[in-house]
């Protein structure tokens, strides 16, 4: 009986595990859980903030998931080192586990900038777990001001979550714009326009440097005064288990399109992994959730001895705030083309005749026929791309590719 | 495993599929309830003055959906791909990765897709039960599982 270990219980945990069960029924599961909670939705806790979900509901698996797939779980447990000679791993409480394969998926951890006097601040939070939002939720009052530093997804995420629940919501950021890593200036301008009017007040090209109990001051010789801070700059991979073990690791650890790290036996899927981005065409970290099992499934499958390959990556996100939408997908580079209805707004980046990346803001209608453009490397000149930038449509492709699509089983 | 399939020579672009499959899950107890209302079907008629056909849940062997929900609210049970409403939060990631455009939100934000009328009285897909011209069957096709 094969003995899998998985350091991590997140999404790209629960993929290795389905992974994993795809092909052996009966090999030892063991999942090393920092956090101790059953698993849920990491980018549900700015949902649960807004009172759209709660910690039941939050559950990314069932309660019965473990146990029926036959996994212990360590919880509050952390792996602290990996000997891929020995094919052991080490926990903080000093157990010593045996693997057959083992699996990173440790994810990412919140970047703190060695702000002075951060130390003064009582009142501080990241925003990445269950607990963090649980925290913050116990200091939510309809008088305290909250500073975000931070105005990318887990930033603005969090003031959705909080709004309404508190007195005043100011979020700064040293980049100029707003979801800095997935809107061009003016996407970006249209969503803090959006958010703007809800009341949420920005400072761009600004950041703290200095805080000092409730008051920080900012690089533009400003002040803020606040109750409660949420940093939200950005996060890291967690390497170390990898790095420490002498693999191969840049910004997050180096995988192949099976997951495999540089280490035998040793896999690496989720927030933690740098792997091929298909609309780049190099690699690098992708902390998306659907990534991040759709790893942890490839991993699991070849941990298992089956022959699983994750060759369609890309950046893609969904993602609203207060009823506005926004999709955005790989690269944006090559050829720029722009379709508008009403406030509505599509932008397509077309590179060697194919669609490489896309943002919309309004209008997300069917837009994963887009998405599958990209991730299939669809060539345009087969479609009718043209007359699906208003509305994408599967009458782009031909009658022929219709029938293998709506006719067959896919 | 039986499956919508779509005839698209045959579709009159008629738009009777949307009208009882919005019924289907209504819960009304006459179609004429729905007179005047905004639908939310679960099924989308869509071409152009050349061709129409209507799109619903392709129930793939290898979801994407399932995959990528970060809310983890879509399953396949026996081979249908369902969706657990009460878990989703409505951010459509699922819209954005389904290739053929089969999700849509429906009257409360939360999403909505086919399950085939099984989850329903209908016991059977509506849409296709009141396809006048056989546009769209349900049927079992050639299965690689």
């Amino acid at each position: 009986m094969r003995n899998y270990v998985i350091a991590g219980n997140g999404a790209a945990a629960v993929g290795c595990i389905e992974g994993i069960r795809s092909i052996d029924r009966t090999g030892k599961i063991t999942v090393i859980s920092a956090e101790k909670h059953h698993v849920y939705s990491r980018p549900l806790i700015s949902y649960y903030l807004e009172g759209k979900t709660d910690t039941e509901r939050m559950r990314y698996r069932d309660a019965g998931f473990y146990e029926r797939n036959g996994c212990e779980v360590l919880y509050g447990e952390k792996a602290s080192g990996a000997d891929p000679s020995a094919k052991t791993v080490t926990t903080d409480s000093g157990r010593i586990i045996s693997y057959d394969a083992f699996c990173v998926a440790t994810g990412s951890s919140p970047f703190v900038p060695p702000f002075e006097g951060l130390e003064t601040v009582e009142n501080r939070f990241s925003f990445m777990t269950l607990d963090d939002a649980l925290e913050i939720e116990k200091k939510l009052c309809d008088t305290a001001r909250v500073l975000i530093v931070g105005a990318g997804l887990i930033g603005l995420k969090c003031a959705e979550g909080i709004y309404g629940r508190v007195a005043s919501i100011t979020v700064c950021d040293l980049a100029d714009r707003v979801l800095s890593s997935i809107l061009d200036a003016e996407c970006a301008g249209t969503v803090q326009n959006h958010l703007e009017k809800k009341g949420i007040r920005f400072m761009l090209g600004d950041s703290a440097v200095r805080f000092d109990g409730n008051t920080a001051y900012m690089k533009s010789g400003a002040t803020v005064g606040f109750d409660i801070l949420i940093l939200a700059v950005g996060v890291r991979a967690k390497t170390a288990l990898v790095k420490n073990a002498g693999g191969e690791v840049n910004r997050g650890i180096v995988v192949d399109e099976r997951m495999k790290t540089s280490l035998d036996g040793i896999y690496a899927a989720g927030d933690c992994a740098e792997g091929n981005d298909i609309s780049l065409g190099a690699k690098r970290v992708l902390a998306i959730m659907p990534n991040a099992y759709m790893q942890g499934y490839t991993a699991g499958v070849n941990m298992a001895g089956g022959d699983g390959v994750f060759d369609k990556a890309i950046p893609m996100n969904s993602i609203g705030f207060f009823g506005l939408h926004i999709m955005t997908a790989g690269t944006y580079e090559g050829e720029y083309s722009e379709v508008r209805e009403g406030d509505s707004v599509k932008r397509f980046f077309v590179k060697e005749g194919y669609l490489k990346g896309f943002i919309i803001i309004g209008d997300t209608v069917r837009a994963g026929i887009y998405t599958s453009l990209i991730r299939n490397r669809v060539p345009l000149n087969t479609i009718d791309f043209e007359s699906s930038k208003k509305t994408a449509s599967s009458s782009v492709f031909s009658s022929e590719i219709r029938r293998q699509k709506f006719g067959g089983v896919v | 495993m039986k499956r919508v399939y779509v005839n698209e020579e045959w579709c009159l672009g008629c738009h009777l599929c949307e009208y009882n499959c919005a019924f289907a899950n209504s819960g009304f107890r006459s179609i004429t309830a729905l007179r005047g209302k905004k639908i939310f079907p679960r099924i989308h008629v869509e071409g152009d003055d050349k061709i129409t056909f209507a799109v619903s849940c392709r129930h793939c062997e290898d979801p994407i959906c399932v995959k990528s929900c970060i809310a983890g609210a879509i399953s396949k049970k026996d081979g249908v791909v369902c969706i657990e409403r009460t878990k989703c939060v409505g951010c459509l990631t699922c819209v954005l990765v389904c290739p053929y455009g089969a999700l849509a939100p429906g009257e409360d934000g939360a999403m909505q897709k086919c399950e085939l009328c099984l989850n329903n009285t209908c016991g059977a897909p509506a849409c296709v039960t009141g396809c006048p011209n056989r546009a769209i069957v349900y049927e079992e096709r050639g299965e690689a599982e």
